[in-house]
């Protein structure tokens, strides 16, 4: 039974990377860039859900929605500002400016918040479900992540599909310039698409600091990071691959952290993602690029 | 006409690299007469070392994203490995070597060669990829290395080396001691780093470097940089050479760690995270990829501004963080660009 207790705990972190990396492959199938500020957006999303929450005494999930639209604002704002002057620079100074940007909220969290942390109070309070007398528990939260992520994926995935927008974005990330000549505006959807992924960290960020209820201004780093790694893991540019990887990344985490050593947990995740990238070099369910001379 | 206009390409070359070993020189004679005559403030006189340390990384990778144009994330690791290596080297030659000049330098010579296997190493899978793929896989292998050494025991006793991991196990006999303390790291390191000894290292990775670059190997990085497929089908092996430029790369990084790790009495593995790999990645990508100086002059800026902007206290990440980005739209600005080029002197008259 514990490891079924593992097992759970494992797919709800790992939701929480799914929902992340969902913001990181949507932004790199459009924009061809490595977005590392994602992780931020994260951080800013939670201490906005934060404030509403434990300082105005408004509803959890009313804190959620006011986070999520300062996040998409934010998200939007960001790419207006540092990343559209360089739509036709080289990847490294695109990835340079993400990095400053990511400096850049840090920072600004460090003077509006401080650098104490602060206590999360979780979204849906601190209960439990207990099954099969007790042996199995698993909290509120543990549930309401794996709901949330699986609401989020079938939506999104919808919306990919089904809608005009959607099909921009598909068409955006096969061929920017025939995308134009159909008449779709490429920088209203790239700005879409930052708007979806930061609103979606938004709801990560609450989530994360649910389940892991310290909260400072370098919250996201390290969760963003791993949802990068989920993200390559699962092919990046890929959603079903963003949602396979994350949840797998978040089991191999937590399995690692149980069976095989706590400090050394990280090392074996980006082993298991070193090995995942010799044998499909593209991710689990990336495409391969043909070169064509 | 084009055998004139290659031999005056040259010419601009080899000026290039003489500027590049003229500037440092005379950066060096100038830090060390003001230090001499007490005109640099002691916090700028402790961050000289570093600073060279940051000029050989900077070099160093400049060889990997700049040459070889991939692009790596995992570069602290190596410096880890570096430090590590090159610190516990030290200690065990204490007794004997009393030199610290020849001790740094054998120090620094074991850091590499550790560094250079761990490029090794790391290059066989890592270079199978491409693209942010390998990106990605470099920042793995800097988290691994760090993970790694934070759960490292070393220490020696009269039976010789002993290691363990995830906790200290060694079992040292008494009079034995404990070097590497796992997330401890390791302290009590005698500063034997100096100055002029980061200056040398400095002129000797750009020498190795230099020479690299203008040698058969460093066209074929350039030609793997430019164009892949095309290389490939004129017989170059791609492999070997990227790993050539890997290893060496990593080398030069380890050298530079435990130059960086010997002006500390402690160091520990989480020095060298992946904020480090990124400043250094910073440092390349400022002074103009494959620009060997650019990125020597973007290392000791960028290494001196956060501690100049410590007037503005709180706001200096801040304010570090809005000048990294505005330089980044700068200098992709197609105006500026213009308007840059129209002040460089050196610059080609036709297109």
């Amino acid at each position: 039974m514990t490891f079924l207790n593992f097992f759970i705990s494992g797919i709800s972190l790992g939701s929480i990377y799914a929902i992340i990396a969902l913001g990181y492959t949507m932004v790199y199938g459009i924009a061809k860039m490595l977005n590392f500020a994602h992780g931020d957006v994260i951080m800013v999303g939670a201490y906005v859900c934060f404030y509403a929450v434990a300082r105005y005494e408004l509803n959890p999930f009313l804190g959620v929605v006011i986070a999520m639209i300062v996040c998409t604002i934010l998200g939007m704002i960001v790419e207006r500002l540092a990343y559209k002057p360089l739509r036709q620079a080289p990847s490294l100074a695109v990835l340079i400016t993400a990095i400053g940007m990511s400096y850049f909220l840090q920072n600004t969290a460090l003077l509006l918040w401080s650098s104490n942390p602060k206590v999360f109070p979780s979204i849906v309070g601190r209960g439990a479900f207990k099954l099969f007398d007790g042996e199995l528990s698993i909290s509120h939260i543990t549930a309401l992540t794996i709901i949330a992520c699986l609401v989020i994926m079938a939506v999104l995935t919808l919306f990919i599909s089904k809608t005009k927008m959607g099909k921009a974005m598909r068409a955006c990330s096969e061929d920017k310039g025939a995308a134009q000549l159909m008449g779709i505006n490429v920088n209203a959807t790239i700005s879409m698409t930052f708007a979806i992924g930061s609103g979606l960290a938004a709801v990560a960020g609450a989530l994360l600091c649910s389940a892991y209820p310290t909260l400072m201004p370098t919250t996201g780093s390290l969760p963003g990071i791993k949802a990068f790694t989920a993200a390559v893991f699962g092919g990046i540019g890929s959603i079903p691959g963003a949602f396979l990887g994350g949840l797998m990344l978040g089991v191999i985490e937590i399995f690692a952290k149980a069976y095989i050593s706590s400090q050394l947990s990280d090392a074996v995740v980006f082993g298991v993602l070193i090995v995942v990238l010799l044998v499909k070099p593209a991710g689990l369910l990336g495409k391969m690029t043909q070169e064509k001379v | 006409m084009t055998m004139r206009r290659l031999i005056n390409l040259k010419r601009a070359e080899a000026r290039k690299i003489y500027l590049t070993y003229a500037v440092v020189i005379v950066a060096y004679i100038v830090c060390q007469v003001m230090s001499s005559t007490k005109f640099l403030s002691s916090s700028m006189r402790g961050m000289l070392v570093p600073i060279c340390a940051y000029m050989v990384m900077a070099v160093s990778l400049n060889l990997v994203v700049g040459i070889l144009g991939e692009l790596s994330l995992g570069h602290a690791g190596f410096m880890s490995v570096g430090a590590f290596s090159g610190v516990a080297t030290a200690i065990l030659l204490q007794g004997v070597i009393p030199f610290a000049p020849v001790r740094l330098a054998i120090a620094m010579i074991v850091a590499a060669i550790f560094a250079a296997f761990a490029g090794f190493i790391i290059g066989i899978p890592v270079l199978r990829l491409k693209g942010d793929y390998l990106a990605i896989v470099t920042l793995a292998f800097g988290e691994i290395i760090k993970s790694i050494l934070n759960n490292f025991y070393m220490g020696i006793d009269s039976q010789g080396i002993q290691m363990s991991m995830l906790s200290d196990t060694t079992r040292l006999l008494p009079g034995g001691k404990l070097i590497i303390r796992g997330p401890m790291g390791i302290s009590g390191i005698q500063k034997i780093a100096t100055f002029p000894a980061g200056a040398i290292l400095l002129i000797i990775a750009l020498m190795i470097v230099f020479n690299l670059v203008n040698s058969r190997s460093g066209r074929a990085f350039m030609a793997i940089r430019d164009d892949r497929i095309a290389a490939e089908s004129i017989g170059l092996d791609i492999t070997k050479y990227k790993m050539m430029a890997f290893v060496m790369s990593a080398a030069l990084a380890g050298a530079a760690g435990a130059l960086f790790a010997m002006n500390y009495s402690t160091i520990v593995a989480n020095k060298f995270d992946f904020n480090t790999s990124i400043l250094i990645l910073v440092f390349v990508v400022l002074g103009g990829q494959g620009n060997m100086l650019g990125g020597i002059i973007a290392a000791a800026v960028l290494t001196i501004l956060p501690e100049k902007l410590r007037s503005f206290s709180e706001y200096r990440m801040l304010l570090y963080a809005i000048v990294l980005i505005v330089m980044m739209l700068a200098t992709n600005n197609a105006e500026i660009k213009e308007f840059l080029s129209r002040l460089n002197p050196f610059r080609r008259k036709e297109a």
